[in-house]
């Protein structure tokens, strides 16, 4: 049967998610977009909503299921009060969820509990790669079998928290399929090279790192000699960024109307303008519309169905949505959305991410 | 706990729809499409002997469902899908059951929706819209007036569908929008039921449309047209406190998402043929490519897709809020704004990516486009859902946002 209520534990976490939100993300975004750093708070504070240990069932350390549909909202009341945040937040999903979707038992027991501490343990992956023909199903890095190892070449960009992560995820070409390696920090030949600098996200550390001939033991291929299955993590990829997609969206729709309230022009509110309230009206519509199928491509991915048509209408919609609403946001400002005193710009900056940096969130 | 399954029950009903529109409806499409004005009779026929035994809500109340909307919905998008005009030419109680449901009593709803149980053909229609209003819908100039143990109608009414078929080829009902006060706004709004046969009530001409041909569109005149007290819906017995404008326009909280379930299959039928034709030609779409590499036309289809589905959950969402007894009032209007939106532009997208093939007359694509843009007219302009919504999120009243 159909039903769009989430249980009492989902609405429980979404409160929490709303309030940690508000008090440590938002209250510090614009700050932290300035220094393009982010604030210890909310790895800090936000560890402790155990949002990661509460995925991971307990026999590798953890107390819960994992479960997209959770991820999707929660992520998208974290991304209401920041985007970067939220990316610095759940940057250890990066490692843990391909774990615990693909990994093979040793791989599990090795890792999994690592992230079922009180303390955040940052991680990465290493997905994309700095041309414009970028395809993750056609990687230019490539993993090459060598005896007992795999070697490992090629450049990587916009990899989260490298510089700090502990564990590190790096994504490959063998054989004409990408399949995911767990590299070690210290291994030689990896380099973690100049930090990026991207347009908005700018709270949310992304390095360029290069591979020169890294070997990574056989036993360190994501999933053992199976391999993984690496659509299902790129589509949990798209429904994670498309949730927080909702986030950002919703945040630049609040803003606008309540802006278009108090805003007064000829006697009355801009809000009471047809063309100010039905610009509203269609950035709710699709707003709402936007969830529903994120919801759709998570609850897929919970069922363990194929999602790579759900969650590639999921992303192609929200990250159009959450651009068109951020912008039409901002027009609502009029001067003021252009002015960096009023967030509306960020948001806008931080949309347009959406459709181009898949592989940096994973839920 | 959010959940997208179908359950067995919306899945028979929708396949058994899927089924009738395949092989009952769109092959006679563009017939009736080029026949505007000629009754669908075998499809009536094939309708009322079988199928609405089999399509839940083509008789409320048959059968006993779990989530009755919500399987509506699916119905009506599967029909829609075969062919728009079909759809709205069905014989059922349609938007007039629906509005005796919400505001009659119990033995007005016994006797006026007992018909659609039995043996002959009967449609239902409804007669709201005037020559210079529609969406103001309080501002209708159809009188009521009491006369002794009858009301008096007198008036003009516009785009009344099956007007024709419940009142001149059934034995069926119409309902009318009039005022038993001008003076008292949309408070003197009251619903009459008109039955076939009843002096008075005239059709006197059905409109040439863009599209939708195959569904009946007629203007109705009232003149001196008497119908007894009791045809007056209304939950009480005072006629002065019934509170019928309220009660009929919670009806369009249903009836929207049903257009807009309407759009969302004519839209469906434009995309589906469109990929057979791309497949056809050996060119697949592919999920799993970045956007920016995806060619034109791969780009095209998947953003129609996305919109559809966008359109398409809206509606369900809408459904579920109705089978769950929620208001719904938002979503509703939601639902239709976008279905009007997606329908045109996909429809409109349609012709233009088939090239001189789509302009024929010889392919379904420029019919859709033409039966498409009723969506996002009937049962509310886009714009008027635009204002419900923005008035509703904006926590506004009417003289706020006009």
């Amino acid at each position: 049967m159909y039903s769009f209520e989430p249980t009492d534990e989902q609405k429980m976490i979404v409160d929490e998610a709303k309030k940690l939100a508000e008090r440590e993300f938002r209250s510090r975004m614009r700050d932290c977009d300035e220094k393009e750093e982010p604030a210890l708070q909310w790895m800090k504070e936000g560890w402790k909503l155990s949002l990661l240990p509460a995925s991971i069932p307990e026999e590798y350390g953890g107390f819960g299921e994992h479960s997209a549909i959770t991820w999707a909202l929660a992520a998208e009341e974290l991304a209401f009060g920041d985007l970067s945040a939220t990316l610095v937040l759940t940057a250890p999903n990066l490692v843990a969820f391909p774990v615990l979707l693909c990994g093979n038992e040793e791989q599990k027991q090795e890792i999994l509990p690592a992230f079922c501490t009180d303390d955040y343990r940052p991680a990465s992956a290493a997905l994309q790669e700095p041309r414009f023909n970028f395809d993750p199903n056609r990687l230019e890095t490539k993993a090459v079998k060598n005896g007992g190892d795999y070697v490992v070449s090629g450049t990587k960009c916009n990899v989260p928290l490298a510089e700090e992560a502990e564990h590190l995820l790096v994504y490959a070409d063998l054989d004409g399929k990408t399949q995911g390696f767990l590299v070690s920090k210290n291994t030689p030949g990896l380099v973690v090279k100049e930090r990026e600098k991207n347009m908005g996200m700018k709270a949310f550390p992304l390095y360029s790192v290069l591979l020169e001939e890294c070997r990574v033991p056989a036993s360190n291929r994501l999933g053992g000699e199976n391999g993984c299955d690496f659509q299902l993590l790129l589509n949990s990829s798209k429904v994670g960024l498309s949730a927080m997609a909702l986030g950002v969206a919703r945040a630049s729709c609040e803003y606008a109307l309540e802006y278009a309230k108090e805003r007064k022009a000829f006697g009355e509110a801009i809000a009471q303008r047809q063309s100010i309230a039905f610009t509203l009206a269609e950035m709710r519509t699709d707003l709402d519309a936007a969830r529903m199928m994120v919801w759709k491509a998570a609850w897929l991915l919970d069922q363990g169905r194929d999602a790579t048509r759900e969650s590639c209408l999921a992303s192609n919609f929200t990250s159009d949505m959450a651009v068109t609403v951020a912008d039409r946001a901002l027009q609502i400002l009029g001067g003021y959305g252009f002015i960096r005193e009023f967030p509306v710009e960020l948001w806008l900056r931080n949309a347009r991410g959406f459709a181009v940096m898949e592989g940096i969130t994973i839920i | 706990m959010i959940s997208f399954e179908m359950s067995e029950e919306i899945r028979e009903q929708k396949e058994y729809a899927e089924k009738v529109s395949r092989e009952k409806v769109r092959p006679y499409a563009r017939y009736y499409d080029e026949h505007e004005h000629e009754v669908p009779w075998d499809f009536v026929k094939f309708i009322w002997e079988e199928a609405r035994y089999h399509i839940a809500c083509l008789m409320p109340g048959s059968m006993d469902l779990e989530e009755p909307f919500m399987t509506q919905m699916h119905s009506v998008e599967a029909l829609s899908w075969g062919d728009q005009g079909f759809y709205l030419a069905l014989p059922w109680p349609a938007l007039g059951g629906m509005a005796i449901r919400a505001t009659g009593t119990e033995e007005q709803i016994e006797r006026f929706l007992k018909r659609f149980h039995g043996k002959e053909v009967t449609w239902a229609s409804m007669a709201l819209t005037e020559a210079h209003c529609g969406s103001d819908s309080a501002a209708i100039r159809t009188r009521a007036v009491q006369d002794g143990d009858h009301w008096v109608l007198n008036g003009e009414k516009l785009f009344v569908s099956t007007a024709r078929e419940s009142m001149i080829n059934s034995k069926g009902i119409m309902i009318v929008w009039a005022t038993i006060d001008p003076s008292m706004g949309r408070k003197g709004m009251r619903l009459f039921v008109v039955e076939a046969g009843t002096p008075g009530l005239k059709i006197t001409r059905q409109e040439k449309k863009l599209g939708m041909r195959a569904s009946d569109t007629a203007v109705v005149v009232l003149e001196d047209c008497r119908i007894p007290l009791e045809n007056m819906l209304s939950n009480t017995g005072d006629p002065k406190k019934a509170k019928s404008f309220k009660g009929a326009m919670a009806t369009f909280d249903s009836a929207r998402p049903t257009a807009a379930a309407g759009g969302v299959g004519i839209a469906r039928a434009t995309l589906d043929f469109l990929k057979e034709q791309l497949s056809e030609n050996g060119v697949p779409i592919r999920y799993d490519k970045p956007r920016n590499q995806l060619s034109a036309i791969e780009k095209e289809i998947i953003d129609m897709e996305a919109q559809l589905e966008a359109a398409w959950l809206l509606v369900i969402k809408a459904a579920w809020l109705i089978d769950q007894k929620k208001p719904n009032t938002v979503e509703s209007s939601m639902s239709k704004l976008k279905a009007g939106d997606i329908v045109t532009k996909i429809t409109q997208k349609g012709v233009e990516l088939m090239g001189n093939l789509g302009y024929s007359r010889k392919l379904l694509l420029e019919k859709w486009m033409r039966d498409g843009k009723v969506i996002d007219l009937f049962e509310g302009t886009g714009q008027i859902n635009r204002l419900i919504v923005a008035r509703r999120i904006l926590g506004y009243t009417g003289r706020e946002l006009k």
